[in-house]
């Protein structure tokens, strides 16, 4: 399951660190990065590596936003929605893009191409409103842009 | 795509604009690294003296005397000592660590360089979050480069000196920005904040001695080491010396960042930095330092931007991310958004937190929906009181004061919703 390529990567990510365990973030990231989310195996296998419960794995998965148990769609849309963007409209442009993709916040979309949801601080204060595209943020959005910026992924 | 270099620079911004002063030819070309070669030549002792001297205060929200704080560590341990740099900027509001990793970062790289010197740190961890892709990237890149040049490794500068940096990802999670929960982040585990004591310069990352701070923290040391303790107290106040970046943020001309000296007074960033209220508009009250910190209304912005006058007015500087909201801004509202959060991020350790944080949001929502009573206002108050200081973190301190200073100074927005069994503010932003 977990391929041999993302393997060596954590055993790398190991070394780095004084105590093994140190090492289950930075691997879990990996994990997703080759599959896009940690699944049951893989949570099995890595609780192996690091010589743990599968059941240490998955509380940490659960802790973190970040981390996934279930497959994901291809992308992840969040507009920030904490104060300081919705005082700048974030959450007007999140209801406009709900109504563009044709989903609620929070539910993928039918064929799979992305999930929008609303998301706590993203460091981006000054140039709100603004959204994150998985490792991406566009700021300074107009209810225009963003939509063509959802249009626009593949 | 990043952030813009800040509209006012000082010291640690006044080379953000030159793209070149990201790479390390281009850090070096403007003196970078310098700082770090005298420092080698001075005893760790001294530097930490130096640091103490300068009064520089942590920038990561608590305030606290980095040279101080430097001193606690164990000078006879055999245990390997560790620095930890604190990169999970999470506090609604702030982005200034944001900039100074994108824009600067092998100034926080000298910074954490000359600490571990005084310190007798062998590695550091700086912990990024997640969200932060391109920080993160921007810092391996600056490990790498240092790595080449021989700043980081064995025999750094040709002294008896070996340091490594190590990078890590957070994956979102507020909580940890509080340096216990980190730590336990840092050994792969859910971010739960640890008792205290025993504090991290005992028992840190992996039960080693550990010193924890901030990003901005350690972009001051290289200037201080450069241009003296004196030279550093020449700007901001006497208890509060050197300069921060303030974000703006909110309903302001100019939202953005500030590069100015602690007790800059707020009305001066907010009116004439930041250009003030919008068309027509007027401020009706302004976060000073973050979401965690109580507001102040229009008439207190006369206040001096250092811990030792916000206090006075029952508010701290924090991470100094100011929220500005005009008068079309409903506070209950704006208490419901702070609510939520603090619902969303408690880590659910502690009851008084994990419990207060819903109880608050839940009432604060039903008086916005105008099903509140005034008892519910009430209880608010009861519930803020019985969670401060009650807990293992300051979380629950951070949910409870920013509700205590909406009930302190705009109790009124919460009566009239009582009263009119609705939000009476047409114009405040969408929930």
């Amino acid at each position: 399951m977990i391929s041999d390529p993302t393997r060596s990567a954590i055993d790398a990510e190991i070394a780095r660190y004084p105590q093994r365990r140190g090492a289950l973030l930075p691997a879990l990231h990996r994990v997703q990065q080759e599959h896009g989310y940690v699944s049951a195996d893989a949570a099995a296998e890595l609780a192996e590596i690091f010589e743990i419960r599968p059941i240490d794995v998955l509380e940490v998965v659960s802790f973190y936003n970040m981390f996934y148990d279930r497959p994901q769609p291809r992308h992840h849309v969040y507009v920030c929605t904490n104060l300081p963007c919705s005082l700048r409209g974030a959450r007007t442009l999140l209801r406009q893009l709900e109504a563009h993709v044709g989903v609620k916040a929070g539910e993928p979309t039918a064929d799979g191409k992305l999930v929008l949801g609303h998301e706590e601080c993203l460091g981006a204060c000054a140039y709100a409103p603004m959204l994150r595209v998985d490792d991406t943020y566009h700021e300074d959005l107009d209810s225009e842009r963003a939509k063509r910026i959802l249009d626009e992924l593949e | 795509m990043g952030l813009e270099v800040p509209w006012v620079t000082g010291y640690l911004t006044q080379h953000f604009a030159d793209e070149a002063f990201i790479g390390i030819e281009g850090y070096e070309r403007a003196g970078g690294y310098q700082a770090l070669r005298s420092a080698l030549d001075m005893a760790p002792d001294a530097l930490t003296e130096l640091v103490k001297g300068s009064g520089l205060q942590g920038r990561g929200g608590a305030g606290f005397s980095t040279g101080t704080k430097w001193s606690f560590m164990p000078k006879d341990s055999e245990k390997p000592k560790y620095l930890v740099c604190n990169a999970d900027e999470s506090e609604p509001g702030s982005f200034k660590d944001r900039i100074l990793m994108e824009r600067g970062p092998h100034q926080m790289l000298e910074g954490i360089l000359i600490a571990a010197w005084a310190t007798g740190a062998e590695k550091t961890f700086v912990y990024v979050r997640g969200e932060y892709a391109l920080s993160a990237a921007r810092i391996e890149r600056a490990i790498a480069e240092a790595r080449e040049r021989g700043f980081l490794g064995e025999r750094i500068c040709g002294k008896e000196f070996a340091h490594d940096v190590v990078l890590m990802r957070g994956a979102g999670a507020y909580i940890c920005g509080e340096e216990t929960g980190l730590l336990e982040s840092l050994e792969g585990k859910k971010g739960q904040p640890r008792k205290k004591p025993p504090f991290p310069a005992q028992y840190g990352a992996f039960g080693m001695p550990t010193t924890v701070n901030n990003v901005e923290t350690f972009c001051h040391v290289p200037h201080i080491v450069a241009n003296g303790a004196e030279w550093f107290r020449g700007f901001g106040t006497e208890k509060s010396p050197g300069t921060t970046i303030f974000g703006v943020s909110g309903q302001v001309r100019r939202p953005g960042l500030y590069e100015l000296p602690l007790g800059t007074p707020l009305e001066q960033i907010v009116f004439e930095h930041a250009g003030g209220p919008l068309e027509g508009r007027q401020v009706k009250g302004v976060i000073p330092g973050g979401m965690s910190m109580p507001i102040l209304p229009a008439n207190l912005l006369d206040v001096p931007m250092a811990n030792e006058f916000l206090r006075e007015r029952k508010s701290m500087l924090g991470t100094g991310g100011i929220m500005v909201m005009d008068d079309r801004t409903c506070m209950v509202r704006a208490s419901c958004v702070i609510a939520y959060f603090f619902r969303d991020e408690s880590c659910g350790q502690c009851t008084q937190c994990r419990e207060g944080t819903g109880w608050i949001h839940k009432i604060v929502e039903r008086i916005e929906r105008g099903a509140g009573s005034n008892e519910d206002i009430d209880i608010l108050e009861d519930i803020t009181g019985k969670m401060e200081g009650q807990t293992i973190c300051a979380f629950a301190d951070a949910a409870a004061w920013p509700i205590q200073g909406m009930l302190r100074h705009f109790r009124a927005d919460f009566v009239e919703h009582v009263k009119q069994g609705k939000c009476p503010f047409s114009e405040s932003f969408e929930l």
